[in-house]
């Protein structure tokens, strides 16, 4: 019943401190980690689109600075000059020790036809006439032309750009076949980590650059259609289930768009890692926090049930003294009133008995019969004193005073007491008392009730045959009389010696002891100044020690 | 004849009646009264050498009256007499200036005992004062 209690508290404070810490520890963490996430992305984010714009800002200026290479050759050199292959090949030399982004250079006329070819390819394309082309016509309406990639004659992705010059009445343009490994370097600067990607759109969703994962040349993009994007932007767009990063950034010189795709399995490991620390930090921190509360639980029942007992005992030892103190008035009142007619018989008794001398009276014949009766009444009367003298006695004990006493003679009495239990098991009481043993003042009952308790565990621990050794000194230095009393028992084991005075503690089987007399003994010797200690090996007997101080 | 007066103050008449005849039987001066007012008016009239004293009675009780007795006649010695053997009172009665206590039922013959000895400390302190 008790255990039951003490076990539904026992979860009731556990499961509190656990509620209590266990929740805000989750609340925060799960806080820390959402604001944490929040700005990590916003953070990635942030990075893609910068990359993005970085990345098509260069090709921007890669094209721009192309452009104006060919624009400024166009308009300063004369037609005259250029349409001499030795001197265009001198520039066309010129242009690509700088860079090896030409890959030929031709001038056209306003028919189609070359005017002058440097190349890989002289004999092909100087056959070519480009007088329907689109982007012949393009360049020649807009002045400036830029292809979108394509495979042409050499199945090599590559692009043009075209110049167109008037002079005078006639037009011809200056043309440049533009290497797209470059447009490729570029963009595969942007691919990040494992995963990440990036490649360039036309404004079909064409793709410009090889992909890194999955696409080729000229074929749709394995991506969103971002074709039609106008501004740098970044967002999470899931493509047939998988997650990705996706950033954009617009090449102005040539309608393109740059796609930068990135893994959010990549991106997002450090997020990933701090989630599952957090996880682990978590559980550690509930785990601790359980392993506390059970802890703290588990000494604050422990003291719990030590006080639940110290009071019980208390009670118990309280309830016992009411008792006694109430028997003993009860002995005294029942002495007293037998003591007044005992006293009033004894009276006249007494009275017989002094008639009985008289001269006149002795001569009656029943004179021996009334004399013999009279002594039998004073007898009896003597007998009945004794009784309630004893009483008197007993009821004196119980009630807590303060008499003058010499510790020796309760001792002895004690030892009357069981005297006949010892000599029955074969057990030798010895004493050593000191003779110059001074007078105190205590209380007999109360000392007498200590002794009586530990002579009485002494005999019980030797069981049969051994000894007990009483002792008495006076301890002049601190003014106090020592007791000792050592039995030649089996001793108590030393992880039992520092609870012999605990409440309830017993070593008796269950119903013969109740584990109170140690505990009583204890707090009797304390309530009258003294202190008890014990001192025990096993195997080598127990010793308790009093010390009562001398008053 | 003895030379001093005794009176003896208890409730119990039967107790009281016996003793008296007892001790007149043994050539005492002794007279009874039943109550602490009772010893204290005999006090006035008689002066008694020894007074046996109950503790327990009605009204007056026998600690109140020694009380009483020793601030009226300082001399005069007082036995405490008890059925109950009430330590304290024996001992407040000590204090306050009783000569003995004594536990009821008490043998006579110790009774009269006491009242001698209790007389002759008397003589002796009167025999102080009158120096």
């Amino acid at each position: 019943m008790e255990r039951e209690y003490y076990k539904k508290l026992w979860w009731k404070i556990v499961l509190t401190i656990l509620a209590f810490s266990v929740i805000p520890l989750l609340i925060l963490g799960a806080v820390i980690y959402y604001q944490f996430s929040q700005s990590y992305y916003t953070k990635i984010m942030e990075d893609m689109k910068t990359l993005a714009e970085n990345r098509s800002s260069s090709i921007d200026l890669f094209l721009e600075e192309r452009i104006s290479q060919l624009t400024n050759l166009a308009h300063t050199i004369p037609l005259e000059k250029l349409r001499d292959e030795a001197f265009l090949g001198k520039v066309f030399d010129i242009l690509q020790a700088r860079s090896k982004s030409f890959l030929d250079l031709g001038i056209i006329d306003q028919e189609g036809g070359h005017l002058a070819y440097v190349g890989p390819y002289y004999a092909l394309m100087k056959s070519a006439n480009y007088k329907n082309e689109d982007w012949f016509q393009t360049a020649m309406s807009t002045g400036v032309y830029v292809s979108d990639v394509f495979l042409g004659f050499r199945k090599i992705p590559h692009f043009i750009m075209a110049v167109a010059v008037r002079e005078g009445s006639r037009s011809w343009v200056l043309r440049a076949t533009i290497n797209s490994d470059i447009l490729e370097d570029i963009v595969r600067a942007a691919w990040v980590g494992k995963m990440g990607d990036a490649f360039i759109i036309d404004g079909n969703d064409i793709l410009q650059t090889k992909p890194r994962f999955g696409g080729a040349v000229l074929q749709p993009a394995p991506a969103p259609d971002f074709s039609k994007a106008s501004v740098p932007q970044a967002e999470e767009i899931a493509v047939q289930g998988d997650e990705g990063l996706f950033a954009v950034g617009i090449i102005k010189a040539k309608k393109w768009v740059l796609v930068i795709r990135e893994d959010p399995r990549d991106q997002l490991t450090p997020l990933l890692r701090t989630k599952s620390l957090m996880v682990l930090i978590a559980l550690g921190g509930v785990a601790l926090i359980a392993i506390g509360a059970v802890l703290s639980t588990r000494s604050m029942m422990n003291e719990m049930i030590t006080m639940e007992r110290k009071k019980a005992a208390s009670e118990e030892m309280a309830l016992q003294e009411s008792k006694m103190a109430a028997l003993g008035k009860m002995a005294a009142g029942i002495a007293h009133e037998i003591n007044n007619p005992l006293a009033v018989i004894g009276e006249k008794a007494g009275w017989i008995k002094d008639l009985l001398k008289r001269v006149e009276v002795s001569g009656n014949e029943n004179f021996q019969e009334i004399a013999a009766a009279v002594d039998k009444i004073e007898y009896h009367i003597n007998r009945a004193r004794t009784i309630t003298h004893r009483l008197l006695g007993f009821a004196r004990r119980m009630e807590p005073v303060t008499e003058i006493l010499n510790i020796n003679t309760i001792l002895e009495e004690s030892v009357a007491f069981l005297e006949n239990e010892a000599r029955y098991r074969n057990i030798e009481i010895k004493a050593d008392y000191a003779p110059d043993l001074p007078m105190t003042a205590s209380d007999t009952a109360q000392m007498q009730q200590v002794f009586l308790n530990i002579l009485n565990n002494a005999i019980d621990a030797i069981g049969k045959d051994g000894e007990i050794h009483l002792k008495t000194r006076h301890l002049a230095k601190n003014n106090e009389i020592g007791i000792e009393i050592s039995d030649s028992g089996p001793g108590i084991p030393r992880e039992m010696l520092n609870k012999i005075f605990d409440p309830f503690f017993t070593t008796k089987e269950v119903g013969k002891g109740t584990g109170l007399g140690l505990s009583i003994s204890y707090s009797i010797v304390e309530k009258l100044g003294g202190r008890i200690m014990v001192a025990s090996a096993e195997d080598q007997g127990t010793t308790f020690t009093i010390y009562f101080p001398v008053r | 004849m003895e030379k001093f007066k005794v009176l003896i103050v208890d409730d119990e008449l039967d107790y009281l009646e016996t003793i008296v005849k007892r001790l007149r039987a043994r050539d005492v001066d002794v007279s009874g009264v039943e109550s602490g007012y009772l010893a204290l008016e005999a006090l006035d009239r008689s002066s008694p050498d020894v007074i046996i004293l109950d503790v327990r009675m009605p009204g007056l009780d026998g600690i109140e009256t020694l009380r009483e007795i020793k601030k009226r006649k300082p001399l005069t010695e007082v036995i405490m007499l008890t059925g109950h053997a009430s330590v304290e009172s024996g001992i407040q009665g000590m204090q306050l200036g009783a000569f003995d206590y004594l536990m009821k039922p008490i043998a006579l013959d110790e009774l009269l005992e006491k009242v001698r000895q209790a007389y002759a400390r008397k003589l002796v302190q009167e025999g102080q004062g009158s120096h």
